[in-house]
């Protein structure tokens, strides 16, 4: 009984699908205008990028008036904020659109404010950055002090990102009062779970901001310097796991579709999205594993809740796996590896995913390494962890956020891609691989031998072990090399898409569970449940670290400007 | 939810791995006292130069072959900056911040800690190889971060 009455469920909401087939024109709009400004921040960050792996590698010098440390925080603010960030907010919001049939007008004009807040905060943070006053990184870490206007800025940013999180909030909630008894689909769900995340993994850094800015505009004298870093923190890595998770969003969600198969168990990706809410926000301690102040114990706690987060990716990983042998088997793979012939490899909207997924698999088990105490030690603060999540966010988010564009702007803007056009994208994809292979191995190995990231080019006095480090640079800048190349790529076949391509209608893919698939069970809807959890998991991870630092802080620091 | 056996086993290695990891971490830090650096004293950052021992950074012989070092880090040095040692001894580092967010890392060893301002920050190493070992920082300080370096000369 309740399988036929999940079967129906099922029907419905693909025929509901299909009516939409097309997203509604106006919530196209929004999408397509935050995608432009997305592959913007791409090209203008690649190309720093680029420009930072040839100075580190010694073969050019950037001018004072754009230095080294400027490029740096311009590529970090733009790639992991603006890139990722507008990409997220354009592709949820269609996706949103398109699973719950059209945004609701309220919601629709909460896009648009989000949109604005967003870009008058990025320009307010450039300008910041290009006239040298904030050269402190995509961590700001105190006491370094930017202009208060940098950080003014960020709260402009936040404030976006809030928003456009409310209005997903409020279009769900709408839908589930509508259609009471049904589960949202997939989709949403999805974007339910990356929102909370974001807005409650913000709170600790928007916290951390507002104390910054009296302080740099010099109305309080000091500020605590550990608190803030761990507020940052309790930021910095759930930012990148919330790519990861909206990553992981088109894993299960398109890419079955994409290669002909079905999802292969609706209550495992639920499972998947609830548990990285649940577990992720003290991840991020563990960038402050070799930091004073803590106690090894607490360190060891943190340790544990780190790598808790590796579960739910390894439930990911062999869920993808499985999923893909069934759709091979389907189209007639036989013997134990036939199935892997027979996915569609010459589509860049599977390829590029895969390439993703395939890659998550050094990058996560490098992140598990890395989390333990000892080895942790070796690697801190050195190009190993650049390396590491050129790999994470460069790769398995980056990679799936093009091979989304490469159907969802089409989609959105009705036009179709070519085989011609295909066939560059593909090269595109290989190019980026080949490209992070490069800067990403030479970046892991150099880091090894204890190469510290965020530094511009230096011998340290012409010293030996110092020397024995430019092979390798130059393999980064090498692979910085393709990377621009494919990033120019990337960003000219988007537009291509957005504004040239031949008119035509382009699926949206959303996977189907299968026939005999067993029902969601209803608890995963709780999200009640599921934040009560992730507040106490929080709580377990920072009450006490948060109140020691309050509670015993030596006395604070002034604002310095050491650029 | 009914769970294929290839899922349940490939779960039961997940959660090998991460038992697994806790179970050496633990051991190597509890056990064989390798844990990470995690110095708990406090200091006025503002007041460093008066304070006891930073009021006198150097290099102190506290035993045999067993050394402490009470090092200052400011944009953009190390204070010592050069250290000699030894082959075979253990130095204790003893260290805080002037000014910034610091990083201490000493390549083709493992020390590697974070020097905030108001912490002090302490680490063992032993030096067996003699050689020239580059200190450097490995936390961005600002325009001269490249430059910040020092030596541990082991005879």
């Amino acid at each position: 009984m309740e399988s036929a009455v999940n079967q129906s469920f099922v029907q419905k909401t693909s025929e509901r699908t299909m009516k939409f087939l097309g997203t509604n024109p106006k919530d196209a709009k929004l999408s397509l205008t935050f995608f432009a400004v997305s592959f913007v921040a791409l090209l203008i960050g690649g190309f720093l990028g680029l420009l930072q792996g040839l100075e580190r590698a010694g073969v050019i010098t950037m001018p004072a008036w754009f230095d080294y440390y400027q490029t740096l925080t311009t590529h970090g603010i733009l790639l992991i904020l603006i890139f990722t960030g507008a990409f997220l907010i354009g592709y949820l919001y269609a996706g949103v659109s398109h699973t719950l049939g059209g945004l609701l007008p309220k919601v629709r004009k909460m896009g648009w404010i989000s949109f604005t807040l967003i870009v008058i905060g990025t320009v307010v943070v450039a300008s910041q950055i290009l006239i040298g006053e904030a050269s402190v990184l995509y961590t700001f870490y105190p006491p370094m002090a930017a202009s208060p206007w940098f950080y003014i800025g960020l709260v402009f940013v936040v404030l976006g990102i809030w928003v456009a999180a409310f209005g997903v909030f409020i279009n769900v909630a709408n839908w589930r009062k509508r259609n009471k008894g049904q589960h949202v689909p997939l989709f949403s769900y999805f974007a339910t779970g990356i929102f909370i995340l974001l807005f409650v993994g913000t709170l600790g850094v928007t916290y951390e901001v507002l104390t910054l800015i009296p302080w740099a505009f010099g109305w309080t004298d000091t500020v605590n310097v550990m608190l803030s870093r761990t507020l940052f923190w309790s930021f910095g890595h759930t930012l990148v796991n919330v790519w990861y998770l909206t990553a992981v969003s088109a894993w299960y969600v398109a890419v079955p579709r994409i290669i002909g198969g079905r999802q292969f168990s609706d209550t495992l990706a639920r499972a998947v999205v609830f548990l990285l809410v649940v577990l992720n926000v003290p991840g991020g301690f563990h960038h402050q594993i070799v930091d004073p102040g803590f106690s090894e114990g607490l360190k060891f706690m943190h340790v544990f809740m780190s790598l808790s987060i590796g579960f739910p990716s390894l439930m990911t990983a062999f869920a993808m796996f499985a999923m893909f042998e069934r759709a091979g088997r389907k189209k007639g793979g036989k013997g134990l590896l036939g199935w892997f012939k027979k996915l569609p490899w010459k589509d860049v909207r599977f390829l590029a995913p895969f390439i993703a997924m395939a890659t998550f698999i050094p990058a996560g088990a490098g992140g598990i390494a890395q989390t333990n105490f000892q080895l942790n030690q070796v690697v801190h603060n050195t190009l190993f962890i650049t390396g590491h999540f050129h790999l994470t966010v460069g790769v398995s988010v980056a990679l799936t956020f093009f091979g989304i564009a490469y159907w969802l702007v089409p989609h959105l803007s009705k036009r179709v891609m070519t085989p011609l056009v295909n066939k560059l994208a593909i090269w595109q994809v290989v190019l980026w691989t080949v490209g992070m292979a490069f800067m990403s191995g030479a970046m892991h190995t150099v880091g090894l031998f204890g190469a510290p990231r965020r530094t511009s080019f230096t011998t340290y006095n012409e010293s030996a072990q110092a020397l024995g480090w430019d092979p390798y640079l130059i393999l980064v800048a090498v692979g910085g090399t393709l990377l621009l190349v494919s990033v120019v790529m990337v960003v000219c076949i988007v537009f291509h898409l957005m504004f040239k391509a031949p008119k035509g209608e382009t699926e949206f893919p959303v996977a189907e569970v299968e026939d005999d698939a067993a029902p969601t069970p209803k608890w995963t809807e709780r999200w009640s449940v599921w934040i009560v959890l992730m507040i106490a998991v929080i709580s377990m991870g920072y009450v006490i670290p948060l109140v020691d630092l309050v509670m015993n802080a030596p006395p604070g620091s002034p604002p310095f400007k050491t650029w | 939810m009914k769970m294929h056996r290839f899922e349940e086993i490939w779960l039961i290695f997940a959660v090998v791995i991460i038992v697994g990891s806790m179970v050496i971490t633990g051991y190597q830090a509890f056990a064989l006292g390798m844990g990470p650096p995690s110095g708990k004293e406090v200091i006025d950052p503002q007041k460093v130069d008066e304070t006891a021992p930073f009021d006198n950074p150097g290099v102190f012989e506290v035993g045999d072959k067993e050394y402490e070092v009470v090092m200052t880090l400011q944009a953009f040095s190390f204070d010592p900056g050069e250290i000699e040692i030894p082959a075979g001894s253990t130095v204790h580092f003893k260290m805080t911040s002037k000014d910034v967010v610091h990083g201490v890392q000493i390549v083709d060893t493992n020390v590697n800690a974070m020097v905030p301002p108001g912490h002090i920050q302490t680490i063992t190493q032993k030096f067996d190889e003699p050689g020239e070992y580059l200190i450097l920082c490995n936390e961005y300080c600002g325009t001269g971060h490249q430059l910040m370096s020092a030596t541990v000369t082991v005879k």
